[in-house]
């Protein structure tokens, strides 16, 4: 059993009007099946409304299944004990970096999660300075939020979650909010922590370039999932990424265009380099 | 505009001011205030100011940067001045047509210029030295008490240090807001006070909106990180007195007893 | 009609004793119907420059004019400006404020002095511009999907009929498609109606596709200004500054420094495609 595990996940909003009656059910999360290996770094692609932010809350537990199970860590989410557990086991980063720091000062932002689980003050101080220093913002510590950069932002706020030493980390699109040269600072930390700490990751976006990297990717629409493989595979089906709203890279764009022309070019064209291969053999 | 504001800013430098206990300085901020209230007279003043400076100077923060938080006030204290001069009974010292301004009236207008002034600097000094974190955990451990009385006192101080967090964040907030809708034409230096409470809508609304949807994640954002109340919580930064927590209290108490002496000598 | 920038500064103090150089001796000329993009980092002045534009800021030195009229003169009315050169803040959502789309759209109309049912029909032909879905024209702002209340929000500002268009960042958290929409969406508002816009971006691949004229900001001033095809052809200086051209344009350099006949200065997907398909031809 992975370190997670969906079974047949349907998750349902019920929209009720002044009276409390339901007006309309909206189904957010359809039926997903998803086994997560330990130390996988894996991405959900999907577009807005997608229902990936919603299957992100339940690994957290922030949401419970309508229908079907999930399992984190072999633990069920939907026994209210196994909450604080699997909290600790699967931390989670979220899209507005200024939402979810707690604390004015970034150490005790970071302390904020040790000491809700009752880690002893030396511990807490320890961890504190592991997390920092592996997102690289120890010599940061002592400042304000509100003076860093937005990666800087959400650096800190994946050191929070780290300093609660959980074995998977859950990233609710940490990107969207940010400028280039936030984007790439936040995806290279991710990176770093799972090839470095071994830290299962799950990350959540609907920019295509940050998932070339990753182990497995899957795309959600209407709340399935709808295409699932190593990014190579996904990327060489481009007219199925256009249909589902998806942002197709430059250079996989034009390799695709070039081998629909009639050149032989091979799918799944990643990186300019390969396509300058392709040209040039 | 609105970023002059440096209340509850706090200001990130080493000094022995920032290393007191929170404890202390929240006593010693109170000691403080009763000290103000008791000095009425030149030496109660000069005491005063010097005990002010002393630990401004001690607390390395920038003058300037203190100064610019009574920016606000200052329309506050202009029209206070102007009712204590004014409408103070007593021996006329200059009389202009029907209003004549007083002895006492002009000494009540600069007491109370004084005492607020350096009440809201010397609270300010509290703010500007101490994290909310430590605020905070400093009133919890203070009012510790209150818990015997189902007074949540911890979820109070969450509050507080949280609020303290997003007070700069919803100020550049409402700047951009309110310029953004300038950008619509709004105009909310007009003239009358139904036309004015009408301006503020399109500026309103949006802030709260924004303050609603920050809340809900924030508490999104923090059951995510186990927080789940109080209970069961351990500190980062937990609270033990030094030695120079001691030498302060000794401090205080002279402060109390010398402007005590002072008011009743004088 | 344009707008001239005469040496205008940008001082503004964060702290006593230090102070930033937000804008630094920059002198501009936009022309009636250009399609402008803006693209800097965060910090490089970019937002601050196009709040220069209708009298936001007011510069700290220097002078701006809009059609040949000082706006810092003591009797212009820049009220009047702000309704001229329109202005869409990032995440414009966020300034919604009505209890219907219809009526927010009004807001701006109705502050220029407009008449309720000129305010009305212009709120409708702004709304019909950004192609918002009819059915909604009397929902609540706030229970719109994100693209449908940024297409509102816009509305608000072009509702108001400027002459010049300022957009900063406009796609910000958008999703692919919905940032092609909003593109696409602006682009045809600059053919049909022939206003000036200025689109402020940090993304090259966005912006390159669209505009004809690219101002690079660094540092608080102009460092590169001209078509797409003159700016991207300084790649080592723009990635000296952590900006990047869009990855075709890479490419092509590449191939033209391995000795193929290629046009190294493409900017878009399609030019690429073309260039390519004519030197590698039919292998």
């Amino acid at each position: 059993m992975g370190i997670i595990e969906a079974k047949d996940l349907v998750h349902e909003y019920y929209r009720r009007d002044e009276e409390g009656n339901v007006e309309s059910i909206e189904t957010a999360v359809n039926h997903v099946n998803l086994t997560v290996e330990p130390g996988q770094f894996i991405s959900i692609l999907g577009h807005n409304g997608s229902g990936k932010s919603t299957l992100a809350k339940h690994i957290n537990a922030l949401l419970l299944p309508t229908e079907g199970s999930l399992w984190v860590d072999g633990k069920d989410t939907s026994v209210h004990a196994n909450e604080l557990p699997i909290r600790k086991t699967a931390g989670m980063v979220f899209q507005n970096p200024d939402n979810q720091i707690i604390a004015s000062v970034v150490e005790e932002d970071v302390g904020f999660g040790p000491e809700n689980i009752g880690i002893e003050t030396d511990e807490i101080w320890r961890r504190v300075e592991k997390a920092l220093t592996a997102v690289g913002m120890w010599e940061y510590r002592s400042h304000s939020p509100n003076r860093l950069s937005g990666g800087q932002k959400q650096r800190v706020a994946i050191a929070g979650v780290m300093a609660m030493e959980p074995k998977c980390i859950i990233l609710d699109e940490p990107t969207a909010m940010l400028d280039p040269d936030g984007r790439k600072e936040v995806i290279e930390t991710v990176h770093e922590l799972n090839r470095k700490k071994g830290v299962t990751v799950i990350l959540i976006t609907h920019y295509m370039e940050e998932v070339v990297d990753s182990d497995y990717v899957y795309v959600m629409e209407k709340g399935s999932v709808v295409m699932k493989g190593k990014p190579r595979e996904i990327f060489s089906q481009v007219e199925a990424l256009k249909q589902y709203r998806l942002d197709v890279p430059q250079v996989t764009l034009l390799a695709h265009e070039l081998r629909q022309a009639g050149m032989d070019i091979p799918e799944g064209i990643l990186t300019r380099e390969e396509l300058l291969e392709a040209l040039c053999h | 505009m609105l970023k002059d504001i440096t209340l509850g800013q706090y200001y990130p430098v080493n000094s022995v001011i920032h290393r007191l206990d929170p404890r202390v300085k929240l006593l010693g901020t109170l000691v403080y205030i009763i000290c103000l209230f008791v000095a009425d007279h030149v030496a109660g003043f000069i005491f005063m100011t010097a005990v002010l400076a002393a630990v401004i100077l001690l607390s390395k923060v920038p003058f300037s940067y203190m100064v610019r938080g009574l920016k606000a006030i200052v329309m506050l204290l202009v029209i206070a001045a102007a009712f204590n001069l004014f409408l103070t009974p007593g021996e006329a010292a200059v009389t202009l047509w029907k209003i004549s301004i007083t002895w006492a009236g002009i000494r009540s207008a600069l007491l109370m210029v004084f005492r607020m002034t350096y009440l809201i600097i010397g609270t300010s000094i509290m703010t500007l030295t101490t994290t909310p974190n430590q605020l905070t955990d400093g009133l919890e451990k203070s009012l510790g008490v209150l818990n015997l009385v189902h007074v949540p006192v911890h979820e109070i101080a969450m509050m507080m240090s949280i609020a303290l967090r997003f007070i700069p964040i919803l100020i550049e907030e409402t700047d951009k807001i309110m310029k953004a809708q300038m950008a619509r034409g709004a105009d909310f230096e007009k003239k009358g006070l139904v036309n004015k409470a009408k301006a503020m809508v399109p500026l309103l609304v949006p802030l709260f909106v924004s303050a609603f949807r920050r809340a809900n994640d924030l508490a999104l954002a923090m059951e995510a990180r186990c927080y789940h109340g109080g209970a069961g919580r351990t500190k980062m930064k937990p609270l033990h007195y030094q030695k120079r927590d001691a030498v302060a209290y000794i401090l205080l108490a002279v402060v109390m007893i010398v402007s005590i002496a002072i008011a009743v000598v004088w | 009609m344009s707008l001239i920038l005469d040496h205008v500064s940008y001082t503004y103090s964060v702290g006593s004793g230090y102070e930033v150089n937000a804008l630094n001796d920059v002198n501009l000329k936009i022309d009636d119907g250009e399609f402008i993009g803006i693209i800097g980092h965060t910090g490089s002045g970019k937002s601050t420059l196009v709040q220069h534009l209708n009298g936001l800021i007011r510069a700290t030195s220097g002078t701006i004019y809009y059609n040949g009229a000082d706006i810092y003169d003591k009797d212009y009315d820049r009220k009047e400006l702000r309704t001229q050169v329109g202005m869409v803040f990032q995440y414009p959502e966020h300034q919604l404020f009505e209890t219907t789309v219809f009526e927010d759209v009004k807001y701006g109309p109705k502050n220029q002095g407009l008449d309720d049912k000129q305010a009305t029909l212009r709120a409708y032909e702004a709304l019909q511009k950004v192609k918002f879905p009819e059915e909604n024209y009397d929902a609540s702002p706030f229970e719109l999907s994100g693209g449908q209340k940024r297409r509102a929000a816009i509305a608000g500002v072009i509702a108001m009929k400027p002459a010049v268009l300022i957009l900063d960042e406009p796609t910000a958290g958008l999703d692919p498609k919905g940032r092609d929409e909003i593109l696409d969406l602006i682009k045809e508002m600059h053919e049909k109606s022939k206003i000036t816009i200025i689109l402020v971006s940090h993304s090259m691949e966005d912006v390159a596709n669209y505009v004809d004229r690219i101002i690079v900001m660094e540092k608080g001033a102009p460092l590169l200004d001209g078509s797409p095809r003159e700016v991207f052809a300084h790649d080592k200086q723009l990635e000296k500054i952590g900006l990047a051209v869009p990855q075709v344009t890479y490419l092509m350099h590449d191939l033209a420094a391995k000795g193929y006949a290629v046009d190294p200065d493409v900017t878009t997907v399609e030019e690429a495609k073309q260039e390519i398909l004519r030197v590698f031809g039919n292998r």
